[in-house]
């Protein structure tokens, strides 16, 4: 588990994953909120479908991807988490298109 | 280093003519460049692709369609002895028109086709906008109609190209690495090309180097006019397959990824990714499909196509060099089931038949006359 | 489009560096930053972190405040979270922001996009629960998060700076795992001389380790065989260390072997790159005034060869000096007195690439282990398609999908090309590196499409011209 060092930092807000409501703080990223909740596995790998998460978490290796608000393929460690922002588990094979 | 044939270039075209000539029983030396070449085959957008080809050679119409319909059992053969799914899928495909003088020239073309080929045969159909959608869901509205030919396919050209070169290789091919052509002299009845890699011996030689035979040829005793076309293709992530089958802007690969495509841009030898063009090609693909605007382009590739005057193949037997033949087209995929089970033989026998001699280069002697 | 002298591309301390001196001699400077604010990874959130994150951090982090204090007050013009996706020879430089991209052209180009941490295949390392330790340390220093129960594999100074870290920070890891093999230490002890001319990193480097050892933190020296085990999270790690066999019980993992310099741009551009054998990478072949083979581009910090923070700040001055120089705005003399300071601190820097050298497993990593992390390919199908004849990570990348997933190469290049060089018996150099296109990140499709440049449009772009394919 991720502890905080600074207890006070940052307003408390509201978002939620996999329909779950979680609570972040301002400056988090969607990556950091959701470690911080304790989750770790956030996608399934392109080709066998095998869990991955947060890896680099400096925006280079592309496997924190989830889907924000129904846009697929959003880098969880570039994204700064926002109040009510919905956040999805990313799929092998994520719907690009809304027919 | 001596074998019966030696292949200058290990891209699509000379991969598929080693493979072909290696399954006949020769002995087949491959010479290649390093790992950057110019390599058009990476750059290709992996059509099999029928409809509207040779509207002004018949012959090419022809060559195209066998090889389209070699393809399935190519295919399938490649696969049976690598292991190497080349991902050929048949579906058909379609042309998008995104107005109605593109739809007029277009269906124009499909209908002259049947006329030359006969409709049963060529089978190109002019579809509505309405009979499009039944086929292609999600067309924007500026999409007027389009056509259609039941062969028409598509396949990965890099997989092809990894099947073509195990297969060349189990049928106990040499492929030879970092062995750019530097000189070709005759040794005897047969030719010797010397490479940083060393001196490589055969009887007979084929030139599959794409643009690189234009500085070949000439060492054998042909003249092979041929002038680079930039193309250029973006590659989306993957998404989940929405596409029934490709068009000739926008195809979904196996994995997947949506390729969209292409330019045709006179810039020489530059391969470089120009952002002006991907945005027109990007702006294309919206307005062919508007949903797949979300998606998230990946890369971008540059390829130099390797054109020739008319924009058809050339095949040429030295006259001179009668062991030497130079073999050049911008369709390497497409035309890969022709290359391996009806050229190749043809080399190995030593002459090219009647057949191909509308792809000779004395075509261009005579307009030039 | 708008025109400036100078583009930077990232606000590190060598970029922020840079653009300090640049908009001091007068010229026209823009620095596009992938990041919320200026710092990069080294001094990440130096402006909002509070007295716990600044105090846990110590003062080599909060030496970075002074720095984007100087360049917020430069007249340098920042664009934050500015993603740079292509920049041509011309130098145009497309980059993506919110509401769109934009374009820019510039007279000379900046590259400071620095470091990333080198690719460390080994089983297990695409588990939940793997991250890089320098991702440690970014949850740090941007949102005060510390992990419990890490394990730490790997080595080098980073390795030990944020165990350290985390031991100030009460959150002591569960154990040091350190692959650096026995018989580094004699090699590195001939550099030891000279690294005494540079005794402050010295006694700095004890000192981590030291706070490590004394919180109680379990050190294991020497591990070799080391797998991660799980199945769909990190379970525990296995390594033999001290001629045993040893299975810790965790459920976080931090690898490090390192940083090696960011190649995305100065390879898109073209750059000649060189093999710099002692930090094992490539580096852009630079001249005396950090000009890369590409005119107008210049690379300063860690892209340019990895220095550390203090180094990467002191060469953007340089860059920035030579710029103003160019540009008939400075004289030579403050460019040679940084030169100075700039050798000093490259004493240690002998001893450093010695002793931490990259782990020989992960420079060979087993067959069966995955390499591209993205397209899940592993090192045995790489040296298969070696045996088919592949020269290059070029054709292996086309053979296999490696390096074509969305880290576009990232993760895997500098690993499929050593694991290339080995099986060809070729040195890395001529085996050489990916060939990286736009964009270099992921860029929707329709803001591709709505892109306005000055770029004439080809004629024939719509033209469908026939035997096409």
């Amino acid at each position: 588990m991720f502890k905080r060092v600074e207890e006070t930092a940052g307003t408390a807000i509201t978002f939620s994953f996999e329909g779950k409501e979680l609570t972040a703080r301002a400056g988090d990223t969607v990556a950091a909120a959701l470690l911080a909740a304790g989750e770790r596995s956030l996608r399934a790998s392109a080709v066998s479908a095998s869990p991955r998460g947060p890896f680099c978490l400096m925006g280079v290796c592309f496997d924190c991807l989830v889907q924000i608000d129904g846009v697929p393929n959003r880098q969880a460690c570039m994204v700064a988490v926002k109040e009510g922002m919905s956040v999805h588990r990313q799929d092998s094979e994520p719907e690009a298109v809304s027919l | 280093m001596t074998a019966d044939t030696i292949v200058i270039g290990g891209g699509l075209v000379g991969a598929a003519i080693a493979y072909g000539i290696a399954r006949e029983g020769e002995s087949v030396t491959v010479l290649d460049e390093g790992d950057v070449a110019f390599r058009a085959s990476r750059g290709n957008f992996g059509l099999v692709w029928v409809q509207s080809k040779g509207l002004s050679m018949p012959e090419y119409a022809r060559w195209t369609r066998r090889s389209a319909d070699l393809w399935p059992g190519f295919a399938e053969t490649l696969c049976e002895e690598t292991g190497v799914s080349t991902n050929y899928y048949k579906p058909g495909g379609a042309h998008i028109c995104l107005s109605e003088e593109e739809f007029e020239e277009q269906a124009g073309v499909i209908r002259r086709m049947n006329q030359v080929h006969g409709a049963e045969h060529y089978g190109g159909q002019i579809l509505s906008r309405a009979e499009l959608d039944d086929i292609l869901p999600g067309l924007g509205p500026e999409v007027v109609g389009g056509t259609y030919s039941p062969h028409d396919g598509h396949a990965s050209p890099l997989y092809l190209m990894r099947a073509l070169h195990a297969a060349f290789l189990k049928a106990g091919g040499q492929y030879q690495a970092n062995a750019r052509a530097q000189e070709i002299n005759r040794d005897g009845e047969g030719f010797a090309v010397t490479t940083p890699a060393g001196t490589f011996k055969a009887a007979k030689i084929v030139l599959a180097a794409g643009l690189g035979n234009r500085r070949l040829g000439p060492m054998v005793g042909l003249d092979v006019p041929v002038n680079p076309l930039k193309g250029q293709i973006l590659v989306t992530e993957r998404a989940r397959p929405f596409l029934s089958m490709p068009t000739h802007v926008v195809r979904q690969t196996e994995e997947g990824s949506v390729l969209i495509g292409d330019s045709h841009e006179d810039e020489g030898f530059d391969t470089r990714s120009k952002p002006r063009v991907m945005a027109e090609i990007a702006a294309r693909a919206i307005r062919a499909f508007p949903f797949l605007k979300d998606l998230r382009v990946v890369r971008s590739w540059a390829a130099l196509r390797v054109m020739s005057a008319d924009g058809f193949p050339i095949y040429q037997q030295s006259e001179r060099q009668p062991g030497a033949f130079a073999i050049n087209c911008h369709s390497g995929v497409t035309l890969a089931g022709a290359h391996a089970l009806a050229l190749a033989p043809m080399i190995v026998r030593g002459r090219l038949e009647e057949e191909l001699s509308a792809f000779s280069v004395r075509r261009f002697d005579v307009q030039a006359r | 489009m708008s025109t400036y002298d100078v583009a930077i591309i990232g606000a590190g301390p060598a970029g922020m560096a840079a653009a300090i001196e640049t908009a001091r001699a007068g010229l026209s400077t823009i620095v596009l930053d992938e990041q919320p604010a200026p710092g990069g990874q080294i001094y990440r959130a130096i402006e909002a972190s509070g007295p716990a994150r600044t105090r846990i951090l110590g003062p080599d982090y909060a030496a970075g405040r002074k720095l984007a204090e100087d360049f917020r007050a430069s007249g340098a013009h920042y664009v934050a979270g500015a993603t740079v996706w292509n920049i041509d020879s011309e130098l145009s430089v497309d980059f993506s922001l919110p509401g769109g991209s934009k374009q820019i052209r510039a007279g000379s180009i900046v590259v400071a996009t620095g470091a990333i941490e080198r690719p460390t295949p080994m089983p297990g390392w695409t588990l939940p629960g793997v991250t890089t330790a320098g991702g440690l340390q970014i949850l740090l220093k941007a949102q005060g998060l510390v992990g419990d129960d890490v394990v730490f594999v790997g080595s080098g100074p980073l390795f030990w700076l944020i165990a350290a870290q985390m031991v100030e920070a009460g959150v002591k890891p569960k154990a040091m795992v350190e692959t650096v093999p026995r018989s580094r230490y004699l090699a590195a002890l001939k550099h030891l001389p000279a690294a005494l001319g540079a005794a402050s990193y010295l006694r700095k480097g004890m000192a981590m380790i030291a706070a490590v050892r004394r919180a109680g933190v379990p050190i294991h020296t020497d591990a070799k065989e080391i797998r991660i085990d799980g199945s769909e999270r990190v379970e525990g790690v296995s390594f033999t260390s001290g001629g045993r066999e040893h299975q810790l019980a965790t459920t976080s993992v931090a690898l490090h072997q390192g940083v090696v310099p960011n190649q995305q741009v100065t390879r898109l551009l073209r750059c000649e790159h060189l093999w710099n054998e002692s930090q094992h990478c490539f580096v852009p072949k630079l001249d005396e005034a950090f000009r890369t083979t590409v005119a107008g581009v210049y690379v300063a910090g860690d892209g340019a060869g990895i220095g550390g923070a203090k180094s990467a700040a002191l060469r953007g001055r340089l860059v920035g000096l030579a710029i103003a120089e160019k540009a008939g705005k400075a004289g030579p003399e403050e460019r040679r007195k940084v030169a100075e300071e700039l050798a000093r601190e490259a004493k240690i820097r002998p001893l450093l690439e010695t002793l931490y050298a990259p782990s020989p497993e992960i420079l060979s990593p087993a067959d069966d282990t995955l390499v591209c992390r993205c397209e899940e390919v592993t090192a045995g199908a790489i040296r298969k398609a070696v045996d088919m004849g592949a020269p290059g990570p070029n054709q292996v990348k086309s053979f296999l999908r490696a390096g074509m997933g969305p880290c576009q190469g990232r993760m895997c290049g500098l690993a499929v090309t050593e694991i290339i060089a080995a099986r060809r018996g070729e040195p890395v150099s001529a085996v050489d590196y990916y060939r990286i296109r736009p964009p270099l990140k992921p860029l929707a499709l329709s803001e591709l499409a709505a892109l306005e440049t000055d770029e004439p449009v080809p004629a024939d772009i719509q033209a469908e011209a026939e035997a096409v394919h």
